[in-house]
Formats: structure tokens, sequence, C-alpha cells
């Protein structure tokens, strides 16, 4: 189990059932009906708790450092999975991953914000952070799915696109309005899933799909809630507060029909089990991979436009 | 509406409040005699260089400082009675307001007050006109609205605007003045840039021209979306250009930032904008542009 706020008496729960294990073994007593017992009444904590989950609940699962990333998802869920470098520029950016796989036999070209498990790796990842390069690296990796007529499975996971000097001078703007406006046309199926963090205009520069699906717990905001509770409410500490204001949650999103999709996670979390998590994507990528390649692509490029073209609420 | 050439005076007022330049009142020489009768707010001195601007001066230059060429910020209806031909503009959807879609406490108070401030419906304005002789739609932004903050309706009016124009195969040109998408709306205003950008596509696939001319302040998620868009990119000198702010860059490398950052010269040393063009000859520089393209 993770180390979530809203799982402490959970936690000490498990705890309890452990030590209860252990004396088991250890002085080979028959525990078995009392374990059970506090067993039965965990799971049903759980669940109870997973029910009632706040926005701001939801951001510390999205953010947990125990939650898979989009390596960990696509090993299990592709296969053959090449990983292609550069932006063929500048450089590369270890934010993003990117490259070509087999989804069931069909080549496909996987990209996304791939973030750390650890701190070291977090380092090297940027965070999840992408710079200019790595947007304009999955805009390569794109317009060559386009070429070959593969489609592009996003997996987006951010905090936002990074802010340092180097990516205003390298045009972190014009990079993330590029990839807004070529994946809008781009001749090839695209579905995008956001994993965890769907944290802005980072996120949104690989989430200009046909399909944008979130997994249960996972969020998707303009802004951290930390930024926004600073700027709007003058004071970050309020970011719980911002957190449920701002609707950032997949079933806000969905409420509103911004995402097309919620794919439910393993009871505590993804991380409490990637095999079931990884199985759930891939079932839900089968039925719609098989679907939109069947759609004649002039179809498929209307429908992804009216799909943004509709978002927005005037009063005329 | 347009406010008529008074309208100047209604910006003039306007700015003071923004405390780019400060009104010095009517002195008195050493003898006690008063200086000519020049009533109070008929000269402002230039806060980037102190020399002092007579009113009438201020608005042949539109709004910029002689001296110093420092360009002060103004309002789109301004903006566009100088860059449209007198008499040919049409406005599109004129009465579009905003409605608060994730239910944000106070935005529609706020909305109201603005509104009832600013004269304005909402951060930009669009249509189509003439600009020496030759037609184009148009779209300006203003900052005095909410930040020009990207919203719904700004999305909206945009895309309507360049949805137009693709389909009469018109140019467009777009004033981008904002801070960024508008936080009180959401991810309805996330949203607003892959609308706007996927309408340029469009636009773009019909082989039509669009001109961005980046005025002060242009940053955020307009910055990343339809404003870095053009195809011939103009910006107004040390216009404030950017993606993220400059707080938040200095927080997050924690060093010092180089002179000039995200002013518009330095976007032109990055090779980020086609052209930095001064205000006083941006209409003729638009109108050849549009020419040329004919």
């Amino acid at each position: 189990m993770g180390t979530l706020p809203f799982e402490k008496h959970m936690y000490e729960l498990k705890s309890k059932i452990d030590e209860l294990k252990n004396l088991a073994t250890e002085q080979n007593m028959d525990l078995g009906k009392e374990i059970r017992q506090m067993e039965v009444k965990l799971y049903n904590m759980q669940k109870e708790a997973y029910k009632n989950l706040t926005a701001w609940d939801k951001v510390s699962i999205a953010r947990l450092v125990e939650r898979p990333t989009a390596l960990d998802y696509i090993n299990k869920i592709f296969e053959h999975f090449m990983e292609l470098h550069g932006d063929r520029y500048y450089g590369d950016d270890s934010a993003i991953v990117g490259g070509i796989a087999e989804f069931n036999g069909i080549p496909v070209t996987v990209i996304a914000q791939q973030k750390g498990n650890n701190t070291k790796e977090n380092i090297k990842r940027n965070f999840g952070m992408p710079n200019p390069e790595g947007y304009r690296k999955a805009l390569r990796l794109m317009k060559q799915a386009e070429k070959f007529q593969r489609p592009v499975i996003c997996l987006v996971d951010t905090p936002g696109a990074y802010c340092g000097l180097g990516a205003e001078e390298r045009g972190q703007g014009e990079a993330i309005a590029r990839n807004l406006m070529e994946m809008s046309n781009l001749k090839t199926p695209i579905i995008s899933i956001v994993i965890g963090e769907g944290g802005s205009g980072g996120a949104l520069a690989l989430a200009v799909a046909d399909e944008v699906w979130m997994l249960e717990h996972a969020i998707y905001s303009i802004l951290s809630p930390e930024g926004f509770a600073s700027i709007l409410f003058k004071d970050a500490s309020l970011a719980s507060e911002a957190a449920n204001a701002m609707k950032i949650t997949a079933q806000d999103l969905i409420n509103f029909g911004i995402i097309d999709r919620i794919i439910k996670e393993p009871l505590g979390g993804a991380h409490t089990n990637v095999d079931e998590m990884a199985l759930g994507i891939k079932r839900n990528l089968e039925e719609s991979i098989n679907r939109l390649i069947r759609e004649p692509i002039e179809s498929l490029l209307t429908k992804r436009y009216y799909k943004f073209r509709k978002i927005g609420k005037v009063v005329e | 509406m347009f406010l008529e050439r008074g309208s100047y005076m209604f910006e003039f007022k306007r700015i003071f409040k923004k405390s780019r330049y400060i009104e010095v009142k009517n002195l008195e020489n050493d003898n006690g005699e008063k200086k000519p009768n020049i009533p109070t707010g008929m000269w402002v001195k230039c806060e980037t260089c102190g020399k002092i601007l007579y009113s009438k001066d201020l608005e042949d230059s539109i709004m910029t400082c002689e001296n110093c060429r420092t360009h002060f910020r103004i309002g789109c209806r301004e903006r566009i009675n100088y860059t449209i031909d007198s008499g040919t503009f049409t406005e599109y959807d004129k009465d579009m307001i905003s409605d608060n879609p994730i239910d944000f406490e106070g935005y529609s108070e706020k909305l109201q007050s603005l509104r009832d401030k600013t004269l304005l419906n909402e951060a930009v304005i669009t249509g189509e006109g003439k600009i020496n002789g030759q037609h184009t739609v148009i779209a300006v932004m203003d900052s005095n609205f909410m930040m020009g903050s990207m919203g719904s309706v700004v999305g909206e009016k945009i895309t309507r605007a360049i949805e137009s124009a693709t389909e009469a195969k018109t140019p467009i040109i777009i004033f981008t003045a904002s801070g960024g998408a508008r936080m009180q709306e959401g991810i309805y205003s996330l949203m607003q840039m892959a609308k706007t950008s996927a309408a340029i596509a469009r636009h773009n696939e019909k082989g039509c021209l669009y001109v961005t001319v980046l005025t002060d302040p242009t940053t955020g998620g307009v910055t990343a979306s339809f404003a870095t868009l053009g195809d011939i990119i103009l910006a107004e000198p040390n216009a404030l250009i950017g993606f993220a702010g400059r707080r938040v860059i200095e927080q997050t490398i924690k060093q010092q930032l180089p002179d000039g950052f995200q002013r518009a010269e330095f976007l032109l040393q990055k090779g980020f904008i086609d052209k930095i063009v001064d205000r006083k000859a941006m209409k003729d520089t638009l109108a050849e542009i549009l020419k040329i393209h004919l």
C-alpha cells in the first residue's frame, strides 16, 4: 500500500494484519479466522475510502512516486517496443519517451512523458517535464507515424512543460503550439491516455487526439492546484481547496464531455497492481484501435476537429 | 459602436491607472506665476525615459514615447481604429459574453464589473475590414479585460474569426495581448488552446495567410497556441513575449535572468519572430504584407 494521507487508518490495520500473520507463523497458532475478519474489514475500508476521494486525494495518488510510469505500461501493453531518440535539431529530451512497437501485431507509434520511479531517475527524467526538444521529438515521431499509417498512442503524465531559461530560449510556447496544430490534422488515429498528472499545456501537447481517456485517479488541469491557489487565492497553501474548485478529476472531465472514457484502477490505485492496470488499458486499446483504423481518414479528422471545436461555454 | 477620436482621451485616462507614466500637474515658476493654462492631465511623464509628453503628441504617435520609443499598452478599440480603414470595420459576435463553466465563485460578478468598467464585453474584438483598401479578417485582444486572459469566449470568437477567414479564403491578422489562459474557467480555457490551433490548421491547409502581431504582454496559453502559429509573426518593440512567467522561471532555475529576457528583441535574436515593427509603421507594414499575398 502506498503512503497516502487518507490511507492512514488502513495502513495501521494492514500493519496489524501483518503482525498477526507473523505471530501465527512464529508461534504456530491458528489465527486464520481473526486474520480473515481483519482482511475483510480492510477491504471494506478501502472500498469506502476510494468511493469518496476528494480532488486533493486524487492529486496525491497521481503524484505518488510509486505510481506506474509510461515505461511501466509500455513494456506490458506493447510488443517489441524500440525507443527512438532526438528531435534532429537540438537534442534528446529524457522527459519524453517515444518509439515504434507492435500492438497485437499492428505497428504503432507510442509517445509519452516519462517520470522517474525514484529520485535519481526523476532527475534524469526532469520529473517528466519536457523541454521544447521533447515536444519536437514527439512531433517528429508523430509525423513519421502519419507517413507509415501507424496509429499513435500517447501516455500523458507530466506536472507541466519545463519552465527553465533554456526552454524559453528554445521556444517552449512555439513547440507546444506547433504540436497542437499538427496533431489536430494528423492523418492517422491518435489515442491519448492521461495516466497520472495532466499538467496544462505541457500535457495538452500530447493530447489532441481522437479519443482522450483518463485513468480513474488521474488528474488533468489548467495549472497545478498550488499555482492556482497562489494566483487566485493569493495563498499557495490553499492547494486542496483549489483542487476542489478547479474540477480536475476524471469524473469531472467526463461529466463536462471533455474526455471520452475513464479506465478503472485496481482498488487502492494503479500502483497496487500494475499488471491489472496494464491489462485494463490494453483491453480498452484493443477495442478502440480496431475501430479507429477502419475509419476513413476524412471522417476521423472531421470528428477530431469537432471534438475540440465544441468545447466552451458562452452566452450569446 | 466605436468611440470617436476622443477615444484617445478614454485610453489616456485608462493608461494613467497602469502607472506606465506619471501625470505632471501645472507648475509654478519662481515668481509664483502659473505656466500657460494647460488643464491637468494634458501632460504626462514617460516612466521609461522621463520625457514630458504633451497628450496631443501622445495621441499622434499612437501612445508611444517619441523620445525612447516605449510603446504604451492600448485597448482593442483604439488598435482597430488605428489599423483598419475608417468606416470599413464590421464586428463579429459583439454580444458574446462569458458563462461560468466550472461554477467558479465570484467569476460572474467579476465579469459584470469588468464589462461595466471597460465597456468591453470580453478580452477580444473580432471582425473584418480593410487595411489601406485590402480586405482582411482581424482579431484584437485587450489586456484591460481580465489581463486579456483566454476563456471560452476569447477561444470561440477567435475560432469563429479564423473559420470565417477559412470559408472566404481570406487572410487573418491577430493582435495578441494576454496574461495567458483564464484560470476561472479551468479545463475549458486549456481546451481553447487546442480549438484555436486546430482552426489555424484548417486555415493553413487552404493556403491562407495568417499574420500574428505580438503586443505587450503575450504569455502563457496564448503564446503556446495561436500566437506563435502565424505564417508571419510581427512584434511591437520591447513587448513582453514568453511562455512561463518570469518569477516562475527564476524560482525554477534559481538564477538571475539575462537582460532583455522575454522581450521582442530577445525573441528576434533567438529566431522566433520575423520582424519588430514600430506602431507608427504597423498599418503600412500589414498592408504591404497583405498586398504581396494577394
